[in-house]
C-alpha cells in the first residue's frame, strides 16, 4: 500500500481508473442508476470528455468506431435496464468485429439485484455470449481491479467488448482506493506470441514450393500492425494478396499484387485466384461464409496455412494444413528471412488476364444519365487525400465502396463487417472524429441505414464532430432489393423506403445539406461539405436498380459467381 | 466414443453459465458436467463429456473452452489412460419378499443398500458407466421408481497432473494478495 492511499467513493475510483487507462472520451447516456457516476464526473471533466449520445447504441458504435481508427480502447456508458439493453447491438457489432472497448453499466443495487426492480436487467447475463468477458462488481473493493483487467482483455489477443455491471450501491461505497500495480492476475488468459521453429519451418516448405500462392489479408494484420512485414512478404516471393473487407488496406490498393476484396462481392480476379491457388496463407482472418461460400468447393486445391491469434478460429470452418496459432506480425518477422525470391511470371499473367476481364466489365464505364453509387464513391475517392477515413454502413452502398474506394493505407475503412449492423456509419463515424481530429471523415451510408441511427445528428451538432455525410439513397433496402430480384423473381416485398427531405432535415440539425442528382455536382458538393467545419449532409439520389456485381449467391461456390454482363451483352441483359 | 475434458476453471460466480453457454452458442452438445473444488485454492476442477466423435471439431470444442478468460486449462483426456467414475442413487420397488434378493445382487456389483421403507429401497453404486447401466437393467426387473445418476468424473492414471503446467504456483502465491482486495465470493462452487 503506497503513500497515495485515499479513501473515494465507486463513482470516483472509476473515474480516477479511466484517466489512468488514458481515456480522453466517454460516449454515454445518464440515467437513474449511473447518477453518482455522472456526479462524480465533475472532478475528472478536465481529462476526460463525456459526450452525450441520441441513444445509447450510437454510443457503443462511437465507442467501437473510436477504438478501430486508433487502436486504443472505446467506452461507452449506459444506465441500466433499457440504457443498458439499448447498448447490445453495438456490443454484438464490436465482438464480431474484434474492436477493443469497454462498456459500463449502472445496475440496481445489490440489494435490489434479482428481484425485478425498476429497470433491472441482467445485462452482464443478456451479454455473455457477445462478450470477451464480463464483470457484474459485487463490492467496492473489487471494481479498480475489474477495471483494470476489463481494458486489458479488451486490447489484448484477440480485441473485443468487455462489459462492467456496477450496481449503484457500489457506486456509492467508499474504500481505500490505490491503484493496482501488481501484475494482472488472469491465469487463463495468456495471449501467444511467437510460431514454433517446427511451424516456421513447415511454413517456409510451403510457401517456398507453391507455385500459385495467395495470401489472404484479414483485419488481423491491421490489428497486429503486420502491413510491412505482409508488404516484405509479398514483394519477396511475388505472392498476390486477396483481402477481407475488413481487412482492406492492410495492403495499398494499387499495390500490383493487390487482388481486391475476396468472397461474395469480391472482385473476380480475388475469387479466381483463390479457387486456382495450390497454397492458401491466411493472416487474420477468419474464413467467414461471405468469403468462402460453399466450403465443399472452397480452394479445392490449395494447401493452407492459417495464421490467427485466436486458437478457436484454427480449423473451424475450413480445415488447414499448417494452423498457426501466435501474433501475426511476429510469425512473419519469423518466416521471412527463410522465404525465397520468387517471381511466378506464369501465376501473375494468369492474374493478369482476370484483371483485364474486370475491367472490362466495369459499372464506370457505362455513360449513364443517372448517378450511379460507384461513380459518387470513386468521386470521393478521387477529391479525398489517402489518409481520409471512410466509414460505412451495411449495403450495396457498403460493398460498392469496397470496391471503388480504393484505400491506399491501413485503418481508413471503418466498416460493420461481421455482424452487418445497419445504422453502424454515423455514430461509429462520430466516434472516430474524437480519435482523428486532422482527418477528414466520410460517412457513405443508405437511406435504409441512416435511418437507423438518424438521431445521432443530434450528437454530430452538439458536438460539432467534422464528419461529412454522403447518402447514397436509391428509395430502396438495395442489397435485399438485389437479393429479391436475384433469388425471389423480383418480388420486392417491403423493400421500397420512403426517405424525409435529408436537406431540411440538416438544416434542422444547423448543418448544411445538398440534394445531387447530376454527375457534375458531385465535385462541387463536396467541397461545400468538407469546407464547412463541423457535420455536413449530401442526399445523393442514384440509380433504383443498380446492382453490386460480382455476386457469389450464397451457398454457392466462390467460382460461380454473378458477372455483370460484358459490354457486348449490355444492351440484351437490359433489367426492367 | 465420447470425448472427456478435464478442465480447470476460476471459482467465480456465472463461470459454470459461461461454460454452457459456450457449449449451447457454439452448437456442441454436454453429455454430462461435473464440477468440485480441487487442491489448488479458489479453483473448481470439471468433468466435460461431449458426444463429439470428430477429432479437429473436439479440438475446436478445446480452444472454445481455453478462450473464457476465466478458464485457466483444458486437457482433452479422451485418448489417455483414465479412471472414469459414475455414481448413482437408485430408488426400487421392494417389500421384505425380494429384499433379501435385492441385497445380495447389489453385493455382487459392490453397491450399498442405504434406505429401506416397507414397499421400496435405495441403492448406491459407484463404477464405469457400464456398470451402472449393468445394476440398472438388473434391477428394472424389480421396478425402478428414481434413478439420479451423477456425471462421470475422470483423473488420468500416473503422477501428472495434467491441468497445471507447473505455472500454477505462481498464481496461487499472487492469489493472497489479489483475493483479500478483491473479496472474491465465498460461496461454494461456481
Amino acid at each position: 500500500m503506497g503513500n497515495n492511499q485515499r479513501t473515494l467513493t465507486g463513482a470516483e475510483i472509476l473515474w480516477e481508473c479511466l484517466v489512468r487507462e488514458g481515456v480522453e472520451v466517454v460516449f454515454g447516456y445518464p440515467g437513474g442508476a449511473t447518477l453518482p457516476i455522472y456526479d462524480a464526473m465533475s472532478g475528472h471533466s478536465d481529462k476526460v470528455r463525456h459526450v452525450l449520445v441520441r441513444h445509447e447504441q450510437g454510443a457503443a458504435h462511437m465507442a467501437d468506431g473510436y477504438a478501430r481508427v486508433s487502436g486504443k480502447v472505446g467506452v461507452a456508458m449506459a444506465t441500466s435496464g433499457p440504457g443498458a439493453t439499448n447498448l447490445v447491438t453495438g456490443i454484438a457489432t464490436a465482438m464480431m468485429d474484434s474492436s477493443p472497448i469497454v462498456c459500463l453499466t449502472g445496475q440496481v443495487a445489490t440489494t435490489a439485484l434479482g428481484g425485478d426492480a425498476f429497470q433491472e436487467t441482467d445485462i452482464t447475463g443478456a451479454t455473455l455470449p457477445l462478450t470477451k468477458h464480463s464483470y457484474l462488481v459485487m463490492q467496492v473493493e473489487e471494481l479498480a481491479y475489474s477495471i483494470r483487467e476489463a481494458f486489458y482483455i479488451a486490447r489484448t489477443g484477440r480485441p473485443g467488448p468487455v462489459l462492467i455491471d456496477i450496481p449503484k450501491d457500489v457506486q456509492t461505497a467508499s474504500t481505500e482506493f490505490v491503484y493496482p500495480d501488481d501484475p494482472i492476475d488472469l491465469p487463463g488468459y495468456n495471449p501467444p506470441e511467437r510460431a514454433t521453429d517446427q511451424q516456421v519451418n513447415n511454413a517456409l516448405e510451403l510457401i517456398n514450393g507453391a507455385e500459385k500462392p495467395v495470401i489472404l489479408a484479414g483485419q488481423g494484420v491491421l490489428m497486429s500492425g503486420a502491413m510491412s512485414e505482409l508488404n516484405q512478404l509479398v514483394e519477396k516471393a511475388t505472392i498476390p494478396v486477396a483481402t477481407t473487407l475488413l481487412g482492406l488496406g492492410s495492403i495499398p490498393a494499387s499495390h500490383p499484387c493487390n487482388l481486391g476484396m475476396m468472397g461474395m462481392h469480391g472482385t473476380a480476379m480475388a475469387n479466381h485466384a483463390i479457387q486456382e491457388a495450390d497454397l492458401l496463407i491466411a493472416c487474420g482472418m477468419r474464413f467467414d461464409d461471405r468469403v468462402t461460400g460453399k466450403l465443399q468447393t472452397y480452394s479445392p486445391n490449395s494447401r493452407k496455412i492459417h495464421i490467427d491469434i485466436d486458437a478457436s478460429e484454427l480449423n473451424k470452418n475450413v480445415r488447414v494444413d499448417l494452423a498457426i496459432n501466435a501474433d501475426l506480425a511476429t510469425v512473419l518477422r519469423q518466416i521471412l528471412p527463410g522465404v525465397k525470391k520468387r517471381k511466378r511470371s506464369e501465376w501473375t499473367s494468369q492474374i493478369q488476364e482476370w484483371r483485364e476481364d474486370a475491367d472490362q466489365r466495369d459499372v464506370l464505364r457505362t455513360d449513364s444519365p443517372v448517378l450511379m453509387g460507384a461513380q459518387v464513391i470513386r468521386t470521393i475517392r478521387e477529391g479525398t487525400s489517402d489518409d481520409a477515413v471512410i466509414v460505412t454502413d451495411v449495403g450495396q452502398h457498403q460493398m460498392l465502396e469496397a470496391q471503388y474506394y480504393t484505400h491506399e493505407q491501413p485503418l481508413t475503412l471503418i466498416t460493420s463487417g461481421g455482424l452487418g449492423t445497419m445504422g453502424f456509419s454515423l455514430p461509429a463515424a462520430i466516434g472516430a472524429s474524437f480519435a482523428v481530429q486532422e482527418r477528414e471523415i466520410w460517412v457513405i451510408v443508405g437511406d435504409g441505414g441512416f435511418q437507423m441511427n438518424m438521431q445521432e445528428l443530434g450528437t454530430a451538432m452538439q458536438e460539432g464532430a467534422n464528419v461529412n455525410i454522403a447518402i447514397i439513397n436509391n428509395g430502396y433496402l438495395g442489397m435485399v432489393r438485389q437479393w429479391q430480384q436475384l433469388f425471389y423473381e423480383a418480388r420486392y416485398t417491403e423493400t421500397p423506403i420512403s426517405s424525409p427531405d435529408y436537406v431540411k432535415i440538416a438544416e434542422a440539425y444547423g448543418m448544411p445539406g445538398y440534394r445531387v442528382e447530376r454527375q457534375e455536382d458531385i465535385r462541387p458538393s463536396m467541397e461545400c461539405a468538407r469546407n464547412h467545419p463541423g457535420p455536413a449532409l449530401i442526399d445523393f439520389i442514384v440509380e433504383k436498380h443498380d446492382m453490386v456485381y460480382p455476386m457469389v449467391p450464397a451457398g454457392a461456390g466462390l467460382h460461380e459467381m454473378i458477372r455483370r454482363p460484358h459490354p457486348s451483352q449490355v444492351d440484351a441483359v437490359k433489367v426492367e | 466414443m465420447k470425448q472427456i475434458l478435464i478442465a480447470l476453471v476460476e471459482d467465480k460466480p456465472g463461470v459454470l453459465n459461461r461454460i454452457a453457454s459456450l457449449f449451447r452458442r457454439r452448437n456442441f452438445n454436454i453429455e454430462s458436467i461435473v464440477a468440485g473444488h480441487s487442491e489448488v485454492p479458489g479453483a473448481t476442477r470439471l468433468t466435460i463429456v461431449t458426444d463429439e466423435e470428430e477429432r479437429l471439431r473436439r479440438n475446436v470444442i478445446r480452444q472454445n473452452l481455453l478462450k473464457l478468460i476465466n478458464v485457466i486449462d483444458v486437457v482433452d483426456v479422451t485418448d489417455q489412460p483414465c479412471i472414469i467414475r459414475e455414481h448413482a442413487l437408485i430408488k426400487i420397488k421392494s417389500d421384505g419378499a425380494t429384499r433379501g434378493e435385492v441385497g445380495a445382487l447389489v453385493e455382487m456389483y459392490r453397491g450399498r443398500i442405504v434406505d429401506v421403507g416397507t414397499r421400496s429401497l435405495v441403492v448406491e453404486v459407484t463404477g464405469e458407466p457400464r456398470k451402472l447401466d449393468s445394476i440398472i437393467e438388473v434391477l428394472s426387473t424389480y421396478g425402478i421408481i428414481e434413478i439420479m445418476r451423477a456425471g462421470k468424473v475422470a483423473i488420468t492414471r500416473g503422477a501428472e497432473n495434467p491441468t497445471d503446467n507447473g505455472d500454477l504456483h505462481l498464481w496461487k502465491n499472487s492469489r493472497g494478495k489479489a483475493s483479500a482486495a478483491k473479496a472474491t465470493n465465498k460461496g461454494g462452487v461456481l
